[in-house]
């Protein structure tokens, strides 16, 4: 493999990387206020149609970025609404909206755009532009760093640099701020917060609109970024590979992001192979993709340190005496 | 506290969350400019206006049931296994190895075979979360989806490499003859009744069967008891020297099984080869089968039938006007979170009519404290 | 100690709490009924009544829990509504609940600044609150090292925790509900002191609590519950327990049981070194031997979580132990499948467990599915691999009779019976398998008082009838009417045997403490340290 090759899959590591970033740290709020969330995957799919959908039809990408996280902070409050305000099944809502939004995006696909589902390709302002970093230019000529900061790491569009500046935010509002205590402490024991005076509805809420919010860039991103349009199941799991990530990750920000730069790699890696040959055998290409998930349950397998998730995930708040 | 009749417990909310899902879906509609009456209309006539729209609503019902009995049997011992789609995959291959390993002589002996060929993969896929769950403590929902994708990458892979059949498509090769199940026009035939061609097949018989051998065991068996006080407590069933490792591994085979069984209907039914995507969602629709019929077997089998109606009735829509067939899913969607996730909305306006306007038997007062 | 003079305000002040008319139901159950109260600043109020009388309910109502149906606040004078625990904090009013409301993976500090922070910003509200820490522990003698995390500490040392709390809050009301639960004797004098210490500050202070002499030995003033409704409120120097215990019952109670003395013969369970580790690895039984023999009641005194819950689980089959437990000279597994509880019912122990809505019954199952409980695969109840409901239904009905099961319907789901019926549906389906050895753990924890009686007779009788009993309480009451010896657990060990004629409260109290050595007069201090090393964890 040539030093060419591996910045060209640097760079799409990164680029695929992104989008699972967004949605595990989305996970990542919800489930550290006790919100199981299996709806990402469904949120993101939402708002890449809406982005796309908006942004094709008005010719801007950041009205259909609007639009994209509205549709996907609107799915957040069902899931709220139906895990929060009515104490219902967290696993069975996720999976309701994530059928919801494959459901609903191809029908006002076809409705609008009589495509087959899909939106119309995307160009121009309709989709988002890479930025060059600072000096990309000038620093390329320098051997090894050069490329991998010109080539590698410049060159992405805004949102790939949101999600990346996300991680130390997220670290930053969970560890060092009143709003990062009190969502830690409600997914771990919501009627410690409660009975100190907050309400664990509004926190709950506050951290699943984050997780709506975010989602809905990781889904904006995919159909105005890294695609040019929308297509029909456009998310392909990513979702779920993104809830993997978090579980990977022990929900946490940084350790997030290093999952999510792997899972990425993975599939950076199955997208210019067709095959891994390694000299004594080879390595399928379905055997590559189905690697997240199988890493995964290895460590949900405690074979390789336990994750311990937060311990009131799941269930509903109920006062109690 | 419930304090309400057990028909409305059964009947009464479940209709009421599928009038609201069904209000919900009539709005989209309204909303992308179809009139949703005659969309119902269409509908209807499409899945039971002929023996043609039968066949395929109750050739549908038949996957539904076997998924919707796996994910009941699962909720029984409040396990959530959301890994029927992977199992029911794996209950493909199995079907299919039986199928073209053997020059089966006849359906008879074929479909005994490729029943136990489905149940023993779609078991043994179900088997490793489940025994994650009982040994390790892995979240099953979790261990479940994930096996949902390997489970369509070992089929992709298996399907471009050893039992891809000449030709450009990812497809084994046709099965014999002899392991061709009879449709219901052929069965109708033999008794003089002419019925349409529809994929339909003998394998409704063995769903229905599935349903009243799943009833025997959760309500009749020590094993189905066993299963069900699991399913309330844990350490209670420890207490009563249940083994909840045991149980929670048992009630995962079972389930996984009858989600395996689906690829009798679907694969060796319909289909009579492997593709690469033969389960369609149907371990998906199983978790709205089981949730609108209450776990219950009987339930199993009405909601079953009445998503069989709206895949059918969807498919027609599709056909008769320009809504596509992701209407169904969009209904299925909206189902499963009126009924699964939305229920208290409706239950507890509900308790409370019950509780000011119900006959009040004088409940036995438990303590307050 | 000064806990009944008169703390010379007068009764004109305005109260520092003043509830009229609460109501508030649940359901079908009325769980306070047209309750008025008056509590005098600067004075400790105990609130005393049975389980289930609707005590916690009221308090919960004024720290804005619940929603009360009726009724009007009034804190020092002036009408308040609380609708959530925001407006209790901010009317002055702070909480110790009975199981405790803390975060175990955050430190004492973090824990105590939740819900009070300065500003958006973390830093500056810990540094704050840790010099604020500082001076509170010092100025209420409540010492707690405020980096250390709550899921190391001790079921004491996590009370004060809740104190600080409150204190931090700036509260001059403080409600304690059943806070001598999970202490020992000791461990509640201290808590009381720190009681004392607050009302000589000022503070005004509820308690909440169903035992007699703690009321008696502190408060100023008692209000009695019974069945909802506040029955009376004396001056405690005017009252006896006797009183007050006729007005928590309405009617005279036999605190004692009527026993025979026991005729013990052979030994029927006999533990020697057992031990237990937990699934956190933490050492649960730490080598505990004992013997019980035939028409004897052992009576197993100690603080909730000092390991006898962990000794009931692994004698009645429901974990794994090591170390040697035999049963009529017979050994039994300790680990491996034949370790499980329905081995241990074939060879004739019958358990009622600690917690009869987690672990004996099944809650949503009817009445006669749970008398099968455990049961299930008796031969009387099958028929083969299926299950004889008939004959199970008819069984069901013989023993609600004979027990008195109300109401006496074998359909009704074990929910729907109060928490004495249930306890009997379980005693009912234990006592009549005719055991060699019966493990009873809290036989009357939530159960009414005519309950209790009927229920103390019925284990009694089993031992007339010689059986071997192993009793659980952390009613030491109960143990010493109930026991024909009494051995004492503190941390996973037994501290000693006494015979009940031969010892006394006091005695077992220290032997609760983990103080063996009970002849030489002991330092609180000390008692403590033992304690907060114990990390006994407070019950669930």
């Amino acid at each position: 493999m040539d030093f060419l090759t591996i910045i060209q899959i640097g760079d799409s590591t990164i680029r695929l990387a992104t989008p699972l970033l967004l949605a595990c740290l989305a996970g990542l709020f919800s489930e550290r206020s006790g919100i199981i969330d299996i709806g990402l995957e469904g949120k993101m799919l939402i708002s890449a149609f809406f982005s796309a959908a908006v942004a094709a039809l008005t010719g801007s990408v950041w009205l259909g970025l609007l639009a994209g996280v509205a549709a996907a902070v609107i799915f957040s409050l069902i899931h709220g609404l139906a895990s929060i305000t009515f104490r219902g099944d967290q696993l069975i809502s996720g999976v309701a909206l994530n059928f919801l939004a494959s459901g609903m995006s191809v029908l006002i696909a076809q409705d609008i755009f009589a495509q087959g589902g899909r939106t119309p390709s995307l160009s121009g302002d309709a989709r988002f532009a890479s930025l060059d970093l600072p000096f990309a230019e000038a620093l390329s000529g320098v051997p090894i760093l050069g490329p991998i900061y010109s080539d590698m790491l410049s060159g992405h569009t805004i949102l790939v640099y949101v999600a990346l500046l996300a991680v130390p935010a997220t670290w930053y509002v969970l560890f060092r701020t009143r709003f990062g205590l009190r969502l830690r402490a409600v997914g771990e024991n919501p009627g410690a917060v409660d009975t100190a005076g907050v309400s664990v509805k509004r926190l709950r809420y506050g951290a699943v609109l984050i997780c709506g919010l975010l989602s809905g860039l990781g889904g904006a991103y995919l159909s105005t970024g890294l695609a040019a349009g929308f297509t029909q199941e456009m998310t392909a799991g990513r979702g779920y590979i993104a809830l993997a990530a978090l579980i990977f990750a022990k929900w946490r920000p940084w350790q997030a992001l290093g999952a999510c730069l792997l899972f990425g790699f993975l599939q950076a890696v199955s997208n210019r192979f067709n095959s891994i040959d390694l000299i004594l055998f080879e390595i399928p290409n379905a055997f590559v993709l189905a690697l997240p998930y199988i890493l995964t349950v290895v460590i949900l397998a405690g074979f390789v340190g336990r994750a311990v998730p937060p311990r009131a995930g799941g269930t509903p708040y109920v006062k109690e005496r | 506290m419930t304090k309400m009749p057990r028909w409305a417990d059964i009947a009464l909310i479940p209709l009421i969350n599928l009038a609201l899902a069904l209000l919900v879906a009539g709005i989209v509609l309204l909303f992308i400019g179809q009139n949703p009456v005659e969309a119902l209309q269409i509908m209807v006539r499409g899945a039971v206006g002929s023996t043609y729209g039968w066949g395929y609503t109750l050739f549908y019902a038949t996957n539904f049931i076997f998924t919707g009995l796996a994910v009941a049997v699962a909720f029984h011992a409040k396990l959530f296994n959301i890994g029927g789609e992977g199992q029911a995959q794996l209950g493909s291959l199995g079907v299919a190895l039986v199928c073209l390993a053997v020059p089966w002589p006849h359906w008879l002996l074929a479909l005994p075979a490729a029943i136990v060929g489905g149940a023993v993969f779609g078991a043994a896929w179900a088997f490793i979360p489940a025994y994650l769950q009982a040994k390790r403590g892995s979240h099953i929902v979790i261990t479940t989806i994930m096996f949902n994708f390997i489970a369509s990458s070992l089929l992709v892979y298996l399907l471009v490499s050893t039992l891809k059949a000449p030709g450009m498509a990812p497809e084994s090769a046709r099965f014999p003859e002899g392991a061709w199940l009879p449709s219901a026009r052929e069965l109708f035939a033999s008794i003089g009744i002419e019925f349409s061609r529809a994929p339909l097949n003998v394998s409704f018989l063995v769903a229905l069967l599935a349903c009243w051998l799943v009833w025997l065991l959760l309500w009749r068996t020590r094993l189905g008891y066993e299963i069900r006080a699991l399913g309330h407590s844990e350490p209670a069933a420890r207490y009563a020297g249940i083994s909840p490792p045991r149980i929670v591994i048992i009630a995962m085979l079972i389930s996984g099984a009858l989600a395996g069984l689906m690829a009798v209907n679907a694969v060796m039914g319909e289909q009579e080869r492997l593709l690469q995507d033969n389960v369609l969602g149907a371990g998906f629709v199983g978790i709205a089968v089981a949730l609108m019929g209450r776990s219950h077997p009987v339930g199993v089998l009405l909601a079953a039938i009445l998503f069989g109606a709206l895949y059918q009735g969807g498919a027609e829509l599709e056909f008769e006007t320009s809504v596509p067939r992701q209407m169904i899913i969009v209904i299925q969607a909206l189902v499963i979170l009126f009924t699964g996730a939305l229920d208290n909305m409706v239950r507890e306006p509900v308790t409370g009519l019950f509780l000011r306007y119900g006959k009040r038997k004088p409940a036995p007062g438990t303590p307050a404290e | 100690m000064a806990a009944h003079d008169d703390t010379g305000r007068p009764d004109t002040a305005a109260p520092a709490i003043e509830l009229k008319g609460i109501s508030k139901a649940f359901g079908p159950v009325q769980a306070n009924k047209d309750i008025s109260i008056r509590v005098m600043p600067g004075t400790i109020h105990g609130i005393i009544g049975e389980n289930g009388a609707g005590k916690s309910t009221l308090m919960s109502i004024l720290y804005g829990f619940y929603k009360a149906d009726a009724g009007e606040i009034w804190v020092h004078g002036a009408r308040r509504e609380i609708p959530d625990s925001q407006a209790a904090i901010a009317a002055g009013i702070g909480m110790v609940f009975q199981h405790f409301k803390l975060v175990e993976n955050f430190t004492v500090l973090e824990n105590v600044v939740l819900g009070a922070e300065e500003g958006a910003r973390l830093t500056p509200s810990l540094s704050k609150a840790r010099k604020l820490l500082k001076q509170l522990s010092e100025e209420y003698e409540l010492h707690v090292d405020p980096d250390a995390l709550i899921q190391d500490l001790g079921v004491g040392m996590q009370q004060r925790v809740e104190i600080l709390k409150a204190l931090y809050r700036q509260a001059d009301i403080l409600i304690l509900d059943e806070p001598t639960g999970v202490l020992t004797p000791a461990e509640a004098d201290h808590l009381f002191r720190i009681l004392e210490g607050l009302k000589r500050e000022g503070k005004t202070i509820i308690l909440i609590t169903h035992k007699l002499r703690e009321i008696m030995e502190i408060t100023d003033t008692v209000s009695v519950m019974r069945l909802g409704e506040m029955t009376a409120t004396v001056k405690t120097p005017e009252t006896s327990p006797e009183q007050l215990a006729e007005l928590m019952v309405g009617r005279k109670v036999l605190l004692r049981v009527d026993k025979a003395p026991a005729r013990p013969g052979e030994t029927v369970l006999q533990v020697d070194n057992l031990k237990v580790t937990d699934s956190k690895g933490v050492e649960r039984l730490r080598g505990v031997s004992l013997n019980v023999r035939k028409g004897e009641i052992l009576g197993i005194a100690g603080v909730a979580g000092n390991g006898q819950s962990e000794l009931l689980e692994v004698l009645g089959g429901m974990r794994e132990g090591r170390g040697s437990v035999q049963l009529n000279g017979q050994e039994l597994d300790l680990s491996g499948t034949k370790s499980d509880a329905r081995t241990r019912r074939r060879r004739g122990i019958a358990h009622v467990p600690e917690d009869r809505q987690r672990e004996g019954l099944i809650m949503d199952f009817q009445a006669w599915e749970n008398v099968g409980f455990g049961y299930h695969d008796d031969p009387a109840y099958c028929r083969g691999m299926f299950m004889d409901n008939a004959a199970l239904r008819k069984d069901t009905e013989r023993k609600i009779e004979k027990f008195d099961v109300r109401p006496a319907n074998a359909d009704l789901a074990a929910k729907s019976f109060s928490g004495g019926n249930q306890q009997k549906l379980v005693i009912a389906r234990e006592l009549e398998r005719n055991p060699d050895l019966l493990l009873v753990g809290q036989p009357t924890r939530g159960v009414d008082i005519g309950a209790i009686e009927f229920i103390h007779q019925q284990i009694v009788a089993l031992r007339d009838e010689g059986k071997a009993v192993l009793l659980v309480s952390v009613e030491l009451d109960e143990i010493m009417a109930l026991s024909d010896r009494i051995a004492v657990m503190f941390d996973g060990s037994i501290m000693g045997e006494r015979l009940p004629s031969e010892t006394s409260e006091r005695e077992l109290g220290l032997l609760m403490a983990g103080i063996s050595d009970t002849s030489r007069e002991h330092s609180i201090k000390e008692v403590e340290e033992n304690l907060a090393h114990s990390g006994g964890k407070v019950m669930t």
